[in-house]
């Protein structure tokens, strides 16, 4: 009779693989069915986005920033905004309405991005239906961006001073009608999964992460209030009014792949609460920038009537702006967690350093510490409930 | 004219290949960036690329005839790419979506790969930032079309 063997056996998963999300790749180290070791691999979607910023004038970066978390587009350019915003100092001028405005884009984004999360999770663990619901209800989200600026994934509608243009005549029609739907779709999606037998075993106590890793990880978001830590930016340091919104912080203890679904599933719950606030608030005409010129472009009928308007047009359009020398850095709540921009201006018309704190990072060096002792399916569950986008590790 | 009794259709075997390869192009599950989340919304519901035969997404190369690039390629991904590719049983058709697949986009700096016809033959180029589902699908289709007119002998 041959001896048996007992050695482990070593196993790449990614960077093509179905269920890593992109292109993750995993080293692990296998016992029979359980992980005994595992090593992520970064990189393979590294796009030198923070280099080629410094390479552009302010206003441009804001379609780069759009496309390194790719899930929560809209998110990136808002902490970007706000970061120059702060340098520039025209923070306190800002118009209530282009809060308000910035508030429901964000809110809105943030559900579409759970809805991929949430979709693509359940067709890794086997539900495929969820999938298709899902992506039912983003094509609505994407249809009000592409009102918004003829653009589904990346409209590019926060600009720095502002928004691009007004909202377009019939938004407020849109928002509401998936307002009022979306919350009994939410009931459905939760209908197929919560109570689901098979969902239950491939979710229930798999990839635990107790608090004190959390936090020592640098953990934030979802997958920090699955466990206990209540932090929120919208709360801990308010930012474009969310400090007048009523809203709750959903947060669970359990830490398992269940408790970060259920934290997103009631994240979408609230988001749509502050939506529906922020949209009594926004008047379907008025102010959408800062209105100082030398920042944002003056309106068109300025342009072809006044000098000013002319020159002013021009400047901005060849040289840009300029933003006082110094660093700032204001976070936001993305759909993967705070989200924010450390930007460094030497005080020309293109920024010194741009640099990106993602919490898919710091997810993602979470991963082996969550999968070592588990079987190896559900190494596939634990990364779907980490949400990790890899433009947003990479960049 | 006579009164057939047997329902039979005459064609020639490269037709009948070409047929067969064009209306069931299995692509093989592979995202990179942005442009693999239009792709995901390709197949779901609205878009429903089943319509062309194309909506059975395989994980492994192997069992695929389609390479959809869909992101920006880095230069880290691109021997993986090409390996994937290599894997691919003949024959084997590469769709590249989107402006950084195709030509390097907005990313013309070190990390990016300028096009991914450098590393593997390109059928289709579609463009876009991203494309449209609807663009893909129009790629998808001028695929077919450039399949129904492949000679088998060639």
């Amino acid at each position: 009779m041959p001896e048996l063997r007992t050695e482990t056996m070593t196993v790449n998963m990614g960077p093509q693989h179905p269920s890593t999300h992109g292109v993750l790749r995993l080293v692990l180290e296998l016992s029979g069915e359980s992980v005994v070791a595992a090593n992520t691999t970064i990189g393979y979607l590294h796009t030198g986005i923070e280099k080629t910023a410094e390479q552009k004038k302010w206003q441009q970066i804001i379609p780069l920033v759009e496309r390194m978390d790719y899930l929560g587009a809209q998110s990136s350019s808002l902490a970007f905004c706000l970061a120059v915003e702060r340098l520039l100092g025209v923070e306190a001028t800002m118009p209530q309405r282009v809060q308000d405005i910035r508030v429901l884009i964000a809110e809105l984004q943030r559900i579409a991005s759970h809805l991929v999360w949430l979709g693509t999770h359940a067709l890794e663990i086997g539900a495929v239906s969820v999938m298709m619901y899902c992506f039912r209800e983003r094509e609505l989200l994407l249809n009000i961006n592409e009102m918004l600026a003829g653009f589904r994934m990346f409209p590019s509608y926060f600009r720095i001073g502002g928004l691009r243009e007004d909202i377009p005549v019939g938004f407020h029609d849109a928002v509401n009608a998936f307002l009022a739907r979306f919350p009994g779709k939410l009931e459905e999606y939760q209908g197929l999964l919560t109570k689901n037998q098979i969902w239950l075993k491939r979710t229930k106590g798999v990839g635990v992460l107790s608090k004190e890793d959390t936090i020592s990880y640098g953990l934030v978001g979802p997958l920090a209030r699955a466990v206990g830590v209540g932090y929120d930016v919208r709360r801990a340091f308010p930012y474009c009014g969310y400090d007048t919104y009523e809203f709750d912080v959903p947060v669970r203890t359990a830490g398992d792949v269940f408790d970060r679904y259920m934290v997103r599933i009631e994240e979408m719950r609230q988001s749509v609460r502050i939506c529906k606030q922020a949209l009594g608030r926004i008047t379907p005409r008025g102010v959408f920038d800062i209105q100082d010129y030398r920042i944002v472009p003056p309106p068109k009928d300025k342009v072809y009537t006044e000098m000013e308007g002319l020159i002013q047009h021009f400047l901005i359009y060849s040289q840009g702006f300029t933003v006082p020398a110094g660093e700032s850095y204001v976070p936001v709540e993305g759909p993967r967690g705070e989200h924010g921009f450390n930007i460094v201006s030497d005080g020309t018309n293109r920024p010194y350093r741009v640099k990106l704190r993602a919490p898919s990072f710091y997810a993602c060096q979470s991963v082996p510490q969550m999968i070592v002792g588990g079987m190896i399916a559900d190494v596939i569950a634990v990364i779907g409930s980490t949400d990790v986008v890899m433009g947003d590790v990479d960049r | 004219m006579a009164d057939f009794e047997i329902p039979v259709l005459t064609t020639s075997v490269e037709k009948m290949v070409q047929w067969a390869r064009r209306s069931s192009i299995w692509p093989v599950t592979f995202g990179l960036a942005c442009c693999a989340i239009e792709m995901m919304a390709m197949s779901a519901g609205r878009y429903d690329v089943a319509r062309f035969g194309a909506e059975v997404f395989r994980g492994s190369p192997r069992q695929s005839d389609l390479m959809i690039v869909a992101g920006r390629l880095s230069r880290k991904m691109a021997p993986v790419l090409r390996r994937i590719y290599d894997q691919m049983p003949e024959p084997k058709y590469v769709i590249s979506m989107g402006a950084c697949a195709s030509v390097g986009g907005v990313f013309d700096n070190y990390a990016i790969v300028q096009g991914v016809d450098q590393v593997v033959p390109v059928d289709v180029f579609v463009p876009g930032c991203p494309p449209r589902p609807e663009s893909l699908i129009y790629g998808i289709v001028q695929l077919q079309r450039k399949i129904d007119q492949m000679k088998m002998s060639a």
